[in-house]
């Protein structure tokens, strides 16, 4: 298959960017998105050009890295997957594809397109954990645990921090990541012990560091390759009420 | 509490609490307005207003409902100024997501709807309670302010007409999401009472927009 990239450069941070239009061809069906990026750059590389810069690690969706905006969309035309699980057969022969980074305030690119995603990071260090005593970990039974809420808990959990919520929202906001992240231990009674805390701990972070407000637009969880829930958003403002009147 | 309403979450609440507030003044408001077409006579009307401009408990709530407006505007554009600022550098292709689709455009919605507002207000209620002028008609032995009439002068005049309803449709887009949405922000999430939610939300945009679009309606093309 053939395809013309038009890819967002940028050399770093303080520069401007720009698209540059590229040729690849030769790609395999069967090839992913980011093996079909490891061609171009193979090819960049021996004509002595700067190859494109893309996170990217475990390359089997689960670390979150590859985060590319994919004409239009983030980690591209295709339901619950990321960019790395994107394979070349959803695109015609002969496709124009726009590559772009996430593009959100919080989130400025460091390179081509990769973004810097410490904010979300920020955001766990102010309560995306539960304060224990070290020492044995407890039986499993030990703390009874309502399967339905252990199911939804671990559906929350699911999140890999990708950020393509904040990509596709209008708004560029953290709600539903804050909220997956928020909910996983709001609804397990280890993590109720600091839930007003947590709760008014994360949101304030994640408003300092800039993200937009949710409009209950719905485009994050389209595009959330984990397929985090809305639910989780209506969760979060309930919990942040509870803590606020308290 | 010092920091509940100037959170993203806050704000939204306040937001969603003063829409959902203006969401009932709005089918008072049609309540009142349908006596027009509903009756012959302009009495039950031009006595409906003028209870609405007269009793002290309503005109407390005139101050809190101009408040609500003055609240849900500001914190709308504070709202919405903080989501244009949280992305600078936007994207050069974008995908039309399966995404409500109404709630994109809830600012664009509102500018036409603050537009409305002010010539709404200039219509009928600055004409009523500042510029004087407004006919009197006497009902009862007791003279009352023939507010009646002025709608119906107004709706005489075609543009007029197409104003209103241009503008009450754009209203049924704001209210189809915000409606649904302001429960959502509520943190009111049901397996069976969200779908009843939303299916309400689009019962009221569309019986309150097609009540609102009767009136000038039935004025303009009736006698």
């Amino acid at each position: 298959m053939d395809f013309t990239l038009k890819i967002w450069r940028q050399k770093n941070s303080g520069e401007k960017g720009k698209f540059v239009n590229y040729k690849v061809g030769n790609v395999s069906s069967d090839s992913s998105f980011l093996e079909m990026l490891d061609v171009l750059n193979e090819e960049l590389i021996l004509k002595n050009e700067e190859p494109v810069a893309f996170d990217h690690d475990c390359r089997e969706g689960i670390c979150g890295c590859c985060s590319l905006y994919i004409n239009g969309r983030p980690h591209g035309p295709d339901e619950l997957i990321t960019v790395c699980q994107l394979h070349m057969r959803k695109f015609k022969d002969g496709d124009s594809i726009v590559i772009e980074p996430w593009r959100a305030r919080p989130f400025p690119v460091i390179k081509d397109l990769i973004v810097d995603r410490t904010a979300f990071d920020k955001i766990l260090m102010e309560g995306g954990f539960v304060s224990v005593n070290t020492g044995n970990a407890p039986d499993a039974h030990a703390v009874p645990v309502p399967k339905q809420n252990a199911d939804l808990a671990f559906d929350a959990a699911a999140c890999i921090g990708c950020g393509a919520c904040v990509a596709a929202c209008k708004n560029a906001s953290a709600m539903l990541f804050v909220s997956a992240k928020v909910s996983q231990f709001a609804l397990l009674p280890q993590g109720r012990v600091e839930a007003k805390e947590r709760v008014r701990a994360m949101v304030a972070k994640m408003d300092e560091l800039g993200f937009g407000s949710c409009s209950n637009t719905g485009a994050c969880e389209a595009e959330c390759p984990k397929g985090i829930s809305l639910t989780n958003i209506a969760r979060i403002n309930r919990e942040f009420i509870k803590a606020g009147s308290a | 509490m010092t920091n509940f309403f100037t959170s993203s979450i806050g704000k939204k609440i306040l937001m969603a609490g003063l829409g959902l507030f203006l969401i009932v003044f709005l089918l008072v408001h049609l309540g009142i307005n349908l006596l027009l077409i509903i009756f012959e006579s302009r009495d039950p009307f031009n006595i409906a207003a003028h209870f609405m401009g007269t009793n002290v408990l309503i005109k407390i709530f005139e101050l809190v409902l101009f408040g609500g407006f003055l609240l849900h505007i500001t914190y709308g554009l504070i709202v919405q100024m903080q989501n244009w600022i949280a992305r600078p550098v936007s994207y050069a292709k974008t995908h039309p997501s399966q995404t409500s689709f109404f709630s994109k455009y809830m600012i664009h919605t509102a500018v036409i709807i603050g537009i409305f507002l002010v010539i709404h207000l200039f219509d009928f209620y600055l004409q009523a309670k500042i510029f004087g002028g407004v006919p009197e008609v006497v009902i009862d032995g007791k003279t009352y302010h023939d507010l009646g009439l002025l709608v119906f002068e107004k709706f005489k005049i075609g543009w007029v007409v197409i104003f209103y309803i241009f503008t009450f449709i754009f209203l049924g887009f704001h209210l189809l999401h915000g409606f649904q949405s302001a429960f959502q922000t509520f943190g009111l999430d049901h397996r069976t009472l969200t779908p009843v939610i939303k299916a309400s939300g689009v019962i009221y945009s569309v019986v309150v927009v097609a009540g609102f679009i009767l009136i000038p309606l039935v004025i303009y093309f009736g006698n």
